[in-house]
């Protein structure tokens, strides 16, 4: 068994000169190419012992006797692998700002209010399908020090591990419509718009509950694995 | 063809520890927290210390990072459940001083492979995480077929810890002479 090779011609750069963090912290050598070995094919397992019920709904997990301000949304979607199979029972992570903008983090100190009782953080496993879902609230944009008047469009952010430590992934996820995206130095580290438009979740009218929340739909795709035709492993394959 | 193209790579940003280590963050949500367990009695094997940095290219430390460290047992098995030794856990250095501490057990060789850690980074700045390993000074590295095909010395020297006797060192450099061999595996 083996991955597909990662195409990083998709992926950011190491180094995107416009988001200059990147500047000091982006490799400068060639990273070393190998096929995954026994170390990268496998991975941590997680299970439901490790998780509770509601830890994916934000919109209650750290309520202290009111809701969260904000627009009631379910993200939800299916985690799939480059040869479209869906990944199931794996662990899916997401955190985000609050409906104003502002982290729950003691180093964010952006002048908007935290919400007393949203905490920002949810996690769930995939099941048989790869399905997973959330219940939150739309996160705000919010300024950052980059250039002097950058903002960064709507986004939550989503960790993935797929079966294999290779497979690891953290991305963001945007909103439909959102017309900060074309102007975000760190959506623009990624050269293709075509990989742009996969971090785009459209509205899912569908899935909205009437008169409570709308919905987003968020597919993540994490590398293919296959069986090669002429495995020569002593240990099998 | 009918394949779909892997979800690109965007930063975990500086508040990834809201996600993925609440507690770090400054608060408490979780009954359990995933990735901080210590090792437990029973689990056999020795007992190791790995301390370190990761440090940018205008050589300061990366305060904000995020480290995963995937790892077999001391038999040199990785784990296919999640009941036992996981083989798994998170990082996070002190926000001050960059400064991180894991605690640990000494894995076993892996086939060819000479005992390791894969580790996984990510922090504001870092577009795609970065994956690299860490080998212990005091095992036999000679066979090791990642740190073979290495073709500079020199730079195969920052795969490797230093220290002993269960105290190891090791510190992580993103850029300049001493930048590590990162993996593109």
């Amino acid at each position: 068994m083996t991955l597909y090779q990662r195409d990083r011609t998709w992926h950011p750069p190491a180094l995107a000169p416009d988001y200059k963090t990147s500047v000091a912290r982006s490799p400068r050598q060639a990273m070393l190419s190998l096929e995954a070995t026994a170390s990268e094919l496998s991975g941590p397992r997680f299970g439901h012992s490790d998780i509770a019920p509601g830890d994916n709904d934000l919109i209650t997990n750290y309520a202290k006797g009111g809701d969260p301000v904000g627009e009631r949304i379910i993200v939800h979607g299916r985690v799939l692998d480059e040869n479209r199979r869906p990944v199931p029972h794996t662990l899916v992570e997401i955190w985000q700002a609050n409906a104003g903008g502002r982290y729950r983090h003691k180093k964010d100190q952006y002048l908007a209010a935290i919400d007393p009782n949203f905490g920002g953080c949810g996690r769930t496993l995939t099941d048989a399908d790869g399905r997973y879902a959330f219940r939150t609230i739309k996160p705000g944009a919010y300024p950052w020090r980059n250039w002097v008047n950058n903002w960064r469009p709507a986004h939550i952010h989503v960790s993935v591990f797929g079966h294999s430590f290779a497979q690891r992934l953290i991305t963001q996820m945007y909103f439909e419509g959102d017309p900060l995206i074309a102007h975000c130095p760190i959506v623009k580290s990624i050269p293709d718009p075509r990989a742009i438009e996969a971090l785009i979740a459209p509205l899912d009218l569908n899935e909205a509950k009437p008169l409570d929340c709308l919905a987003y739909r968020f597919d993540i795709v994490l590398r293919g694995r296959r069986s090669t035709f002429f495995e020569n492993r002593p240990e099998g394959n | 063809m009918d394949y779909l193209k892997e979800t690109p790579s965007q930063t975990a940003g500086p508040y990834v520890h809201i996600g993925l280590a609440p507690a770090a963050a400054g608060f408490d949500i979780y009954e359990h927290e995933l990735g901080f367990d210590p090792v437990s009695e029973d689990v056999p094997g020795e007992r190791i210390t790995v301390t370190g940095r990761v440090i940018d290219g205008m050589g300061a430390p990366v305060k904000d990072v995020l480290i995963e460290v995937w790892q077999a047992d001391a038999s040199g098995r990785y784990a296919d459940g999640a009941e036992g030794f996981r083989g798994w856990f998170r990082v996070v250095p002190d926000f001050e001083t960059g400064v991180f501490t894991l605690n640990t057990i000494r894995p076993g060789a892996n086939g060819r492979q000479a005992p390791h850690l894969s580790l996984w980074l990510v922090a504001r700045g870092i577009n795609v995480g970065l994956q690299t390993r860490m080998y212990f000074p005091d095992a036999d590295n000679s066979a090791d077929p990642v740190l073979n095909l290495i073709e500079q010395p020199h730079r195969r020297a920052t795969l490797i810890a230093t220290g002993g006797k269960g105290s190891y060192d090791f510190d992580i450099h993103l850029q300049g002479e001493k930048e590590t061999v990162f993996l593109d595996v």
